[in-house]
């Protein structure tokens, strides 16, 4: 079984977050970063999963630059086989789509697999659009994924249910919470990592379509206030925050 | 205890200074300490039993001799990862970073560094992942800070040792598979002996009713004409020589866990009096309270560059023993002065078992007291500076008392 688990560099839950260039790009100077913890936590470790119990093999798989290679060594620590990163700066689905399927779609993967969306954009849309360009099948928002030699059987969560489907390779999936359990990687696996291979891949022919124009950040919280009883609740409700 | 919320504190950009691996095996221990440790810590330290549920976890994530190679079994890990994973363990619990502070640098660094190839490969794998645990027994009832003076001895009977005598306050001797013993030869001489649990007339008594590391099993280790076998001897050094190289390496560990333990308490502190309102304002808002938080942050950044330092040093194997000393003694005071400062910040919040402070303090005293007083180190540098042995004198001056 042949899987590709495609990872991104997401900033740290804990990142305290500012923008440059007038306020059109993330100021990343300070800020830690992780593997999105969708990719990570779900896609990965489910991928890893199944090649433990079926055999195969584990490509982790990054577009971004130099900086996203400590995540992509975390990925391997965590039990990836090998990992390649198309050296791309980027700021659009598309390009990203465009890059990961122009490497993909020779290499014959049965799977592949992401998180349904990265904890800092949230745009929710590569996988998709991978599975578009590759003219394979898509499931989003998966939280179950068991194989049955070529068939998938996928559980999605859907509003007051569940849906089951089944599919067979190749497929994309995107990976939601309840798909498996984050695995904490051990120093053997810190070790492996370092001699696991890491190819770099030049970009394809492409450029970013769409162009951002400005990012604002949310009104400052204020902050708790504790009322000691009912009737000041209510006084404060109607005469200073005004929504009785 | 209430969630574990840290954060670590870095206000120098100290990250910088370390690689991506670094980095790397630190968060995977913080992060393995937060979904394994921190939720029970509090509860195993009030009831004084050691959690050895978390053996193996803690021999995954490196905490059992990180620098120890690959063909012994270790990680093979380099000085300041090594460093990295005890200020983690710490930042827990300093009795959690003890049992690994033991089992690495007292245990498998000894049997690594002096040992036969046949010890090394009986003990190092299985020391490695806490399928053996070791202790160390270098202290004795009346030989504390001048272990110099230790009386357990072994007499040479041919075809074995004859081992007799008894140690005092070490860490993990209830559970330890091998006990590393420095005892005198019959011409005086210290050697490390390989004691092995079993072995007939060792016994290994629980010291209860510590107030301090209570999540850390402490006990005696009584010889009563124990036969070692000869091969059970370290050949590799003797000496006092050979247990102080132990220390260290320990030593060197505690200066990094110290760090862990400051910065918890600092950042607990930080949060709660942010968080704590009092005369209608966060506490944090009050000029005290802002000394008390800018002098802990200015102190933990200090130790962190200390640290880092050393820690350079020592993987260029140019650390010295007394550079050691001066970073333990340093470190260890400094978290001590946090732990209390951030028990007062917490007001009654900190007398309790919800918050790790005064876990943290209490700890920090065995940390303070062991691996060399806080006076001894200090002793150290001065004898380091001055080239004067300062630590003993001979008594004349008593006889006029
Ligand atoms: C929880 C815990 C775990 C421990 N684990 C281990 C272990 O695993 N293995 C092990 O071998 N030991 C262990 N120890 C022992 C520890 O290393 C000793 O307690 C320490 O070295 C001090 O020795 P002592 O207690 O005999 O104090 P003493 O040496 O009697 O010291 C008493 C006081 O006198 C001071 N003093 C002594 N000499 C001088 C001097 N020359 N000048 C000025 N002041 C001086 C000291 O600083 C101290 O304040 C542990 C101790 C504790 C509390």
């Amino acid at each position: 079984m042949k899987i590709l688990v495609c990872i991104s560099k997401a900033p740290d839950t804990t990142a305290k977050i500012a923008f440059t260039d007038g306020d059109t790009k993330f100021d990343e100077s300070g800020v830690q970063f992780i593997v999105n913890p969708y990719d990570e936590w779900y896609a990965l470790v489910r991928g890893l999963e199944l090649k433990e119990a079926n055999g195969g093999s584990v490509t982790v798989l990054n577009v971004g630059g130099a900086d996203s290679d400590p995540v992509i060594r975390k990925a391997l620590a965590i039990g990836a086989d090998d990992a390649v990163r198309i050296d791309a700066e980027t700021t659009d689905a598309l390009y990203v789509a465009k890059q990961i399927t122009n490497y993909a779609k020779e290499q014959g993967y049965d799977m592949i697999l992401a998180g349904k969306e990265t904890i800092d954009y949230n745009g929710s849309q590569v996988a998709g659009m991978v599975a578009e360009l590759m003219d394979a099948p898509y499931v989003s928002l998966s939280s179950k994924l068991d194989m049955n030699g070529n068939t998938a059987t996928i559980e999605r969560e859907i509003e007051g249910g569940v849906e089951v489907i089944e599919v067979n390779t190749p497929f994309v999936l995107s990976a939601a919470k309840g798909m498996s359990e984050a695995r904490i990687p051990n120093m053997r696996g810190i070790m492996a990592a370092r001699s696991k291979p890491l190819t770099v891949v030049p970009a394809s022919e492409g450029s970013n379509s769409t162009v951002v124009k400005g990012f604002t950040l949310p009104a400052a919280k204020s902050g708790c206030k504790l009322v000691d009883s009912a009737e000041e609740l209510v006084d404060l409700l109607h005469n200073e925050a005004k929504a009785i | 205890m209430a969630d574990d919320r840290f954060e670590a504190p870095d206000y120098y950009q100290l990250d910088d200074l370390l690689t991506d691996e670094h980095k790397l095996i630190r968060d995977t221990v913080r992060a393995w300490v937060k979904a394994e440790v921190s939720p029970i810590i509090e509860e195993y330290a009030q009831k004084a039993e050691f959690p050895s549920q978390i053996i193996p976890g803690l021999g995954e994530v490196g905490g059992f001799g990180p620098y120890i190679p690959a063909e012994y079994g270790g990680p093979g890990l380099d000085q300041i990862s090594y460093g990295l994973i005890m200020q983690e363990l710490e930042r827990c619990d300093s009795g959690l970073r003890s049992t690994s502070s033991v089992q690495s640098s007292l245990v498998m660094y000894p049997i690594w560094k002096y040992g036969s190839e046949e010890q090394k490969q009986k003990w190092l794998p299985k020391l490695a992942t806490g399928e053996f645990m070791g202790c160390f027994g270098l202290t004795e009832p009346d030989h504390g800070s001048n272990p110099s003076g230790m009386i357990t001895n072994f007499k040479d009977m041919g075809d074995h040792y004859l081992l007799n005598g008894a140690k005092m306050w070490i860490t993990n001797a209830p559970i330890a598979d091998v006990a590393v013993v420095w005892a005198k030869n019959e011409e005086g001489r210290i050697h490390g002996l390989l004691v092995e649990r079993g072995m007939e007339g060792f016994t290994t008594p629980e010291t209860h009713d510590k107030w301090s590391l209570r999540a850390s099993i402490t006990g005696e280790l009584v010889f009563d004409n124990v036969k070692v076998p000869k091969e059970n001897l370290l050949p590799g050094k003797s000496g006092l020589g050979a247990p102080l190289g132990c220390l260290d390496s320990a030593r060197f560990g505690i200066a990094w866990g110290a760090i862990g333990a400051a910065m918890d308490c600092y950042d607990s502190a930080l949060r709660y009096t942010k968080e704590r309102i009092q005369f209608g304002v966060p506490v944090a808002s009050f000029q005290l309270t802002q000394k008390k938080l800018a002098e802990m942050i200015t102190e933990i950044t200090k130790a962190q560059l200390l640290t880092w330092r050393l820690g350079v040093l020592r993987e260029e194997g140019r650390a010295t023993s007394a550079q050691i000393s001066m970073a333990k003694r340093n470190n260890v005071d400094m978290a001590l002065k946090i732990a209390r400062e951030a028990r007062q910040m917490h007001g009654g919040m900190g007398i309790t078992g919800e918050y790790p402070i005064m876990r943290h303090m209490a700890n920090l005293e065995s940390v303070v007291t062991y691996e060399g007083t806080h006076d001894i180190h200090l002793l150290i540098t001065g004898m380091d500076v001055t080239g004067i042995p300062a630590f003993m004198n001979d008594g004349s001056q008593l006889k006029n008392l």
